[in-house]
């Protein structure tokens, strides 16, 4: 009770004056669980109406605390009441102060929602950064932790790497040492060797001179007789004429032998040129019937390609046989040309075929696979027809057994058998009739419209001859007086050019009409009355045998408008007039 | 094939004339001339040493036998049985010696190579050459008998002299741009000479007659260089074989490498260039051809010691120039043929044992091998064959040799030798086999 009143009106003073109170309430007013507060309150209020706050005898200060609290809510209103008593207030002010208060009550209760639905927002977006904050947090800790961890293993590779660069100093201090060592151990040895082979010369030296000083008696050569010479020449005696007669025999020995390779070496020059030159003939043999297929590709380049080799190709044909530096070059020169388009030609056409075959490989994968596939799928669809086949024939053969032990269902069957044959035949009976019916109208329709045709076309005969007749006239000397005669019998034909247009008119007129009334073309070729050419030239549609083919081509094209059964039934125009006689007379037949 | 009884022989002395037409043999000290057609001893001269150097004079007419121990040189003439003629070098000693190319100058190197004596048998007169080098190929003759090239040391340098062999004049003498010269050959056609440095330094220099350089070849630094030099009968190439197991082929014209060949110890079908490789292991199914890949045994060489066991040895130019064979010191036991028009490998021969003695057909590309067993192993470029040879008493194959026209071969075995007789007919059949045997078919065995 008390409770509810505290709630209600926080700022009273004098029903409950305990500061501590207001403060707890205000703190409750601020707590993010206003909301059951509230409620609470509300709850509440429904039985503190009885009223604590006002009672008989405090009207008037009520009513002057009420003025007050009113004014400082920025209210203009003042109760007052109606009577000095204050048992009766004046209605219009306070019912007009209450509808404020809901007022703003109302406002403050819709604000207070916001402000909480914000509150919620923020609250949850709260937990979110917070949890974000953790995770971030946590995110840190791992990659300072991580940073700590490569801090450590670089420093253990540097220590690593220092020491191997020690090692690598040392190593390369080793190596250089050892190559010193090296070097010096070859020089030492090298002069060992030198100063060894000094001494080894001095003493071989000593020993000659001490054998020849000997004289030794044992040396000597004892021939029988001596020999001639294997050339049978005496031997000469040592002169400086001997001396130059060798070394010019040297340098003619020599000589030949360069000569000898020299005329080797022209040979096979010769040999090779007329090979280039040969190889040069089929190049461009081969290269002139395909470079208008490559110089889409590089036509700029090849022109001015094709220009200076024409250009080199005929200079070096003069000049070949002088064999000239010059001409070699310009030989070689235009070989190179050559090659390098037969090259790049080459190149293109490796690339395409590998292209090819690459695209030939892609599709060999694919194919057998899908060949595999469909093999496989044509193979079992074999053995499941195999297999039916096998099974109806079995069925067969039980069913033929038997028979031969129960006619009654054999005949029950049988009996199936026909009815549902029965049904069948009738079915494709009143389809059969239904055909017929259609038939039949068409044939009437244009049984109709050809003798409306007939009609018009005698009209027209008559017409002509009676413009021929005129025309006739006309070119007589007595036109003058034919002219008047005629006009009576043929009013329209007056004007020469009239009968054209009539006529042109009326074929329009006729092909319209062919066209709205005849729902077939072939219809009209079952017409007795006219024949088919007939209709058809009179319809302008065949003016000559020599045009028809072009006119029925025509023909054609319009009637394509048509239903698909106009186009399949005018691919067989070709038919006779007895065919179709004889198709009537069937047709008969079936009607009746 | 035909195959002659065995004859004796010593120190593997037997030598074919070089007409052809007769064949010495020296037994202990005695010397055997045989007619090479009917294998009749027509002469019979006895030295006062055992022999051990032989060899024919360029005319077929004289045979010189060195006994090295004693310094001493036996000259006999086959025309003429009763001449003789003696050359003693005294204390100085001998080392080598061999014929000038007129056949009338007998050319003695002297112990520590003190000098070269040239010794006339026309006028007695004796000439020296002074500080000749010890070293693996130090003198060359011109293959047309015109010029002699020696290898000289003077002051710790290099020299080659260049004698003209009519009167021994001195030609040419020039220093060499090598640390330590290994050797010198001429070309075929004798207007260039190879040098080339010793193994320490892989350099190859060219001079002409006239001693101006040519060229000069080196492939790579720092390693053991050039093992083998060879020049093909046409003068064309040179091959260079090498302490790297490769086979550089250098041209006449540029002189620059046109061709590498590598020895591989497994060689799949690319390196085959589509050739078939031949294998011809001894068992269990001799002559077995293999088609790639192929695995070759390979003995590592120990690298303590000197002259290791790698690397191109021997290199043989057919006699058209058409094949280059080859061996590689550390797989022993294949002979590798590469073709040298299509400048690739063209058959693999690879034997149980290891390869002794392999030579050319001085007439046709056929190329006939011993390893030191009683077989004769040939190979062509139609296929190849392995022959028992008929003899008693376990001969064994140490070393061949072909006669000039190609139709017979001599086997030397430890002292014995047989000859080796193949005629046209013979031929055929073998191609026949050959044929069968690349076809896999093995009842023709």
């Amino acid at each position: 009770w008390e409770r509810g009143g505290r709630l209600r009106h926080p700022w009273v003073f004098f029903s409950n004056g305990e500061n501590n109170e207001i403060s707890r309430m205000s703190h409750v007013m601020m707590s993010p669980s206003r909301q059951s507060n509230l409620e609470l309150a509300y709850s509440l209020s429904t039985y503190s109406v009885i009223g604590a706050f006002c009672t008989e005898d405090n009207v008037p200060q009520c009513l002057l605390h009420i003025n007050q609290e009113l004014a400082s809510l920025g209210l203009p209103v003042c109760i007052e009441a109606s009577s000095p008593e204050g048992a009766n207030l004046n209605a219009v002010p306070v019912l007009n102060a209450v509808y404020e208060l809901l007022q703003i009550h109302r406002r403050d209760m819709c604000t207070l929602e916001e402000m909480e639905k914000e509150q919620m927002k923020k609250s949850s977006s709260l937990d979110l950064i917070q949890m974000t904050n953790s995770r971030l947090k946590d995110q840190l800790e791992l990659s300072i932790r991580e940073k700590s961890g490569l801090y450590e293993t670089e420093r253990q590779l540097q220590l690593k790497l220092k020491t191997l660069q020690r090692c690598l100093k040392g190593e390369k201090d080793e190596v250089q040492k050892l190559q010193s060592i090296i070097a010096s151990r070859a020089s030492q040895y090298s002069h060992d060797a030198k100063r060894k082979e000094r001494e080894a010369a001095k003493l071989k030296e000593r020993l000659s001179q001490l054998l020849i000083d000997r004289k030794d008696k044992k040396l000597a050569i004892d021939v029988l007789n001596n020999l001639g010479r294997s050339d049978g020449k005496r031997s000469q005696w040592r002169t400086t004429k001997a001396t130059a007669s060798h070394e010019g025999e040297m340098y003619k020995f020599l000589l030949c032998d360069y000569e000898e390779s020299q005329k080797s070496l022209v040979l096979e020059n010769a040999e090779l040129k007329k090979v280039l030159q040969q190889m040069k003939k089929e190049m461009m043999h081969i290269l002139s019937p395909c470079q208008p297929s490559s110089r889409g590709a590089t036509a700029d380049e090849e022109l001015a390609e094709s220009d200076e080799d024409e250009k080199t190709r005929d200079s070096s044909r003069d000049t070949l046989d002088q064999s000239c530096e010059h001409a070699r070059e310009q030989l070689t020169n235009s070989i190179r040309l050559q090659w390098r388009k037969l090259r790049n030609h080459v190149e293109k056409l490796d690339n395409q075929a590998s292209q090819v075959l690459h695209q030939m490989e892609s599709n060999k994968d694919m194919i057998p696979f899908e060949t595999h596939q469909d093999e496989m799928e044509r193979m079992r669809h074999e053995v499941q027809q195999c297999k039916e086949f096998i099974h109806a024939q079995q069925q067969l053969l039980q069913q033929q057994l038997s028979t031969s032990f129960d006619d009654e269902t054999a005949a029950l069957l049988y009996d199936c058998y026909t009815l549902e044959e029965k049904e069948r035949l009738k079915e494709e009976w009143r389809l059969f009739e239904e055909q017929k019916r259609n038939f039949e109208k068409e044939r009437r329709n244009f049984t109709e419209a050809a003798i409306r045709l007939g009609r018009e076309k005698q009209a027209f005969e008559e017409d002509r001859a009676a413009w021929f007749k005129n025309h006739f006239l006309n070119m007589t000397p007595f036109t003058n007086r034919r002219r008047c005669s005629s006009s009576d019998g043929q009013s329209s034909l007056s004007i020469i050019s009239e009968p054209e247009i009539r006529m042109s008119v009326k074929a329009h007129k006729a092909k319209a009409s062919t066209y709205t009334t005849f729902s077939t073309p072939k219809s009209s070729r079952s017409t007795a009355a006219p024949s088919t050419t007939d209709l058809y030239r009179t319809l302008r549609l065949i003016p000559d045998c020599s045009s028809s083919m072009h006119s029925n081509q025509v023909w054609q094209e319009s009637s394509t408008n048509g239903d698909e059964d106009i186009r399949i039934k005018s691919k067989s125009r070709g038919l006779h007039c007895s065919d179709l006689d004889i198709f009537a007379l069937g047709e008969d037949d079936s009607l009746t | 094939m035909n195959f002659s009884e065995l004859f004796k022989q010593s120190n593997q002395l037997c030598k074919v004339s070089p007409d052809g037409k007769y064949l010495a043999t020296c037994v202990q000290y005695r010397l055997v001339v045989r007619d090479v057609s009917t294998l009749q001893i027509l002469h019979l001269y006895t030295c006062l040493d055992q022999v051990s150097h032989m060899e024919w004079s360029s005319d077929s007419l004289f045979i010189l036998c060195a006994m090295y121990k004693r310094g001493l040189i036996q000259v006999w003439s086959l025309e003429q049985p009763d001449w003789h003629c003696k050359i003693d070098e005294g204390s100085i000693g001998l080392v080598s010696s061999r014929w000038s190319p007129d056949g009338r100058h007998i050319l003695n190197t002297t112990e520590f190579h003190l000098r070269v004596t040239v010794w006339s048998l026309c006028t007695k007169a004796v000439s020296y050459m002074k500080y000749p080098k010890a070293c693996q190929k130090g003198i060359d003759f011109s293959k047309d008998g015109g010029y002699m090239a020696l290898a000289e040391r003077r002051d710790c340098k290099d020299y080659v002299s260049i004698f003209v062999c009519e009167d021994w004049h001195l030609l040419r003498n020039f220093e060499t741009e090598t640390q330590d010269l290994s050797g010198l050959e001429w070309s075929p056609n004798g207007c260039v000479l190879a040098v080339w440095d010793s193994c320490l330094e892989y350099k190859v220099l060219l001079y002409s007659l006239d001693g101006r350089l040519l060229s000069t070849y080196s492939a790579y630094e720092w390693s053991l260089g050039v093992k083998c030099v060879s020049w093909s009968p046409s003068s064309q190439f040179l091959a260079i074989g090498s302490y790297d197991e490769k086979v550089r082929i250098l041209n006449h014209i540029t002189w620059g490498k046109i061709a590498q060949f590598e020895h591989p110890a497994s060689i799949d079908n690319t390196k085959a260039e589509g050739n078939f490789v031949l294998s011809v292991p001894e068992l269990p199914h001799p002559d077995e051809i293999c088609a790639p890949p192929i695995q070759i045994p390979v003995v590592k060489p120990d690298p303590d010691r000197a002259n290791p066991k790698i690397g191109v040895s021997v290199l043989a130019f057919s006699s058209d120039s058409r094949y280059l064979a080859s061996r590689n010191d550390n797989m022993a036991t294949a002979v590798w043929v590469w073709d040298m028009q299509k400048m690739s490998l063209e058959a693999v021969l690879e034997q149980t044992a290891a390869v002794r003695c392999f030579q050319w057909d001085p007439r046709h590309p056929r190329l006939a091998l011993c390893t030191g067993n009683s077989k004769l192993y040939l190979w062509s470029p139609r296929g190849c064959v392995s022959v028992q040879v008929p003899a008693e008493g376990g001969f064994q194959v140490q070393s061949l040799s072909w006669h000039c026209s190609g139709d017979f071969l001599i086997l030397l075995g430890k002292d014995q030798l047989c000859l080796c007789y193949m005629d046209a007919e013979q031929e055929e059949n073998l191609t026949a086999y050959i044929v069968a045997k690349l076809h896999g078919v093995n009842e023709l065995l």
